[in-house]
């Protein structure tokens, strides 16, 4: 029955594209570019200068990041192992994570697979929307995560700034607060615009980090995909051959 | 004597490569739906053969399980792609296998003789959601956890039982080191047992013939063919003509496969759920718990019955009853016919609300519960169960439905009855329109399929041919 085939499609095809949405702020869309070197060699540069001294990646090793990303193993080891590990090793945070938890309330969390875990817009938004509040622990707010303990480490690159809230009525009457723009307080060494692109670039990274394998794999389907279709024709010239003397409807 | 002789002497493999491949005669006019048979075997071997492979580097430990998974994706030669397939093969396995099922709902592929082969098929279908519950844990991501945790409460709510049946299970008085390793057990063994119980299905299979779409037996035809005058007319031997072809469907499944293996693993979050990135967290509970897509038919049937009288049983055995009601249907399907070519248009319009009910139950079960959507999947399990429940009515032919029939329909009645007192008095806060919607849908449902008014064409809606059709 091929109606019951149709069926079938009409009712999937539209189930599979209901996938689980987000709640809370609006994300900006965050493009990845596991293709592109630069980018995520940049990005790998900023996660070891300011991510790696409190998070680990501890499934990562700088090995497999050196090759992946192109860059020179002498050159990884001078320049961006700043604890005594070797090549091959992990990448461990420098701080010890229970004296971490104890600073910061929680243990930062391993960062190895947070690409996969949130996601490459939620992880680009998180990363741009520290803020300023004397409310918090330290000091510090962020519009995507809220009362995040986590401090903005990239406060010398970005600069400080603060959101601006509005207020709007709730459906019950009462008013809320709605997260509106940020305020620059004080500049920081990098621009607006190149701020953006080392985030990017930091977010590329950490989605690359989250799957190592996914630069392989794209390319390993392409050619499995034309192995099946020139298969295909062979399976299908065979089969019809086999077919040609039985009358199926006799 | 030759090597041959001397071994077929003592060991019949000549034989049954006759009596199951060279010499089995199977319907020539097999169309799309009767891949999926062969395909659900290629798949078992595919699992058994990577999860092999992937036990070699797994640690069934809740400190390390977690690492040795990434161990594999990352540090394991071509780890990754075997993971891969391990976990779009279990989700493809079950596409596979509910649309070899549904094939059996189209054309009567239950009814005499062959109520044996569909019971073995319910069993191995229960094996395979066994298999899945207990390999879902391995991973020990936070889903993994959670999910088995929601699972294994459900036997919690058994009255006297409960509680020490979930701690048997669980080994412990929560999800842990315990019971991963025990699950491990379950995983690795319970796959051997599908391989056997598979066996079982193919041989009975083979005792009484294969279906096809035209529901004749083919055995009872003409007999008579170019390979053959004793093989029905209307076969053809399965080895070559049946491999051949199931050889192109199966490039063509593996086109599919493999385009998930490669470029959407995750599958958009429905084969990986993206909560699974993070370890297991006994302290942390998840926003959200959803079972794998292929449970949540019957997870969205859990949800939509309410507690009753203190307890949340009845949703457990609604859930089971869900599952259960398959083993009756070679009983409750009373036509004269087989196939849904030569049906009523009862039973043709039921099966298509059938098979949209079971999807849209399956979406809804992935959804976090709001009025409507548990409002919903109240409507449908009503649905679900009235499809079985009045089969004997709407599928015969008009005749006495005697007593049991009877039983049925008052079970139906009360069913839609409790859909009725569920939106009229325990759900103030659904739309009116949606409970009128629900209301006359499952009334004007139980009645039309109940009683089958007498301008419907009774079955068969068409004479049977005596030869197969193409």
């Amino acid at each position: 029955m091929r109606k019951f085939a149709l069926v079938f499609l009409v009712v999937m095809v539209p189930m599979a594209s209901l996938a689980a949405s987000g709640s809370g702020v609006e994300l900006k869309s965050m493009e990845v570019r596991l293709n592109d070197t630069r980018s995520l060699q940049n990005g790998a540069k900023l996660f070891v200068n300011y991510c790696l001294s409190c998070h680990s990646a501890e499934f990562m090793r700088y090995g497999r990041m050196a090759e992946d990303l192109e860059m020179p193993v002498q050159l990884v080891e001078q320049n961006m192992i700043f604890s005594d590990a070797k090549i091959g090793d992990p990448m461990t945070a420098t701080m010890p994570a229970d004296k971490a938890a104890e600073w910061f309330g929680v243990a930062p969390p391993d960062l190895s697979l947070t690409g996969r875990l949130r996601g490459p817009d939620w992880l680009y938004n998180y990363l741009i929307s520290f803020y300023v509040d004397e409310s918090t622990v330290s000091g510090w707010n962020n519009i995507v995560f809220e009362n995040v303990a986590m401090p903005h480490v990239l406060t010398e690159l970005q600069g400080r700034q603060r959101a601006v809230f509005r207020t709007e009525p709730s459906e019950d009457g009462t008013e809320h607060k709605v997260f509106d723009r940020f305020e620059m307080e004080t500049e920081g060494t990098m621009s607006a615009e190149e701020f953006d692109h080392a985030m990017r670039d930091l977010t590329n990274f950490l989605v690359y980090m989250g799957e190592p394998a996914k630069l392989d794999r794209i390319r390993y389907g392409m050619f499995v995909m034309l192995f099946l279709i020139v298969m295909f024709v062979f399976a299908y010239m065979l089969k019809r051959e086999y077919w040609k003397d039985v009358d199926v409807s006799h | 004597m030759s090597f041959n002789e001397w071994f077929n002497d003592r060991l019949p493999v000549a034989q049954v490569v006759k009596d199951h491949l060279t010499e089995y005669y199977a319907p020539k006019n097999f169309n799309f739906w009767y891949f999926f048979g062969s395909l659900a075997m290629v798949v078992l071997v595919l699992q058994i053969v990577t999860g092999i492979i992937l036990a070699m580097n797994y640690k069934p430990d809740a400190d390390l399980a977690f690492a040795s998974v990434e161990y594999i994706m990352r540090d394991v030669w071509g780890g990754w792609f075997v993971r891969y397939m391990h976990s779009t093969g279990a989700s493809f396995f079950f596409i596979v296998i509910y649309l070899h099922m549904f094939r059996g709902l189209m054309y009567g592929s239950y009814k005499n003789p062959r109520e044996l082969i569909w019971i073995f098929g319910m069993i191995i279908y229960i094996a395979m959601m066994a298999t899945a519950f207990f390999g879902y844990l391995l991973p020990w991501g936070q889903m993994s956890y959670w999910g088995a945790q929601v699972i294994v409460n459900l036997f919690e709510t058994l009255p006297i039982i409960g509680g020490t049946l979930s701690e048997w299970i669980r080994g412990d008085y929560v999800i842990s080191d315990i019971t991963l390793n025990r699950f491990y057990a379950f995983h690795y063994l319970i796959p051997f047992i599908l391989v056997a119980l598979v066996y079982l299905h193919i041989l009975a299979l083979h005792q009484v013939g294969s279906n096809n779409p035209d529901g004749i037996e083919i055995k009872k035809g003409p007999k008579g063919n170019r390979w053959s005058k004793d093989a029905p007319a209307d076969g053809v031997p399965f080895h070559p003509y049946f491999t051949v072809k199931d050889v192109m469907g199966l490039v063509v499944f593996l086109g599919l496969f493999f385009a998930v293996v490669f470029f959407v693993p995750e599958l958009g979050g429905y084969f990986i759920e993206q909560p699974n990135f993070e370890p297991a967290n006994p302290l942390k509970t998840p926003d959200h718990i959803a079972p794998v897509w292929y449970f949540t038919p019957y997870y969205a049937i859990l949800r939509a019955v309410p507690s009753f009288a203190g307890t949340q049983v009845w949703g457990v055995l609604a859930m089971g009853a869900a599952i259960v009601v398959f083993f009756f249907l070679p009983w409750l399907d009373r036509s004269p016919v087989k196939s849904v070519r030569y049906k009523g248009p009862l039973t043709r319009i039921y099966l298509i609300i059938f098979a949209i009910t079971f999807l849209v139950l399956g979406w809804l079960g992935t959804l976090a519960p709001t009025v409507e959507y548990t409002a919903m999947a109240q409507f449908l399990t009503v649905v679900y169960f009235l499809f079985f429940l009045l089969m004997p009515c709407y599928s015969g032919t008009g005749d006495n439905l005697g007593f049991s029939g009877f039983l049925l329909f008052v079970v139906s009645l009360l069913l839609t009855l409790s859909g009725l007192y569920i939106w009229w008095v325990e759900t103030p806060d659904l739309a009116m329109s949606m409970k009128w919607i629900y209301s006359v849908t499952s009334v004007v449902l139980l009645f039309w399929f109940g009683f089958k008014p007498g301008w419907i064409k009774p079955d068969p809606v068409k004479p049977v041919p005596e030869r197969v059709t193409g």
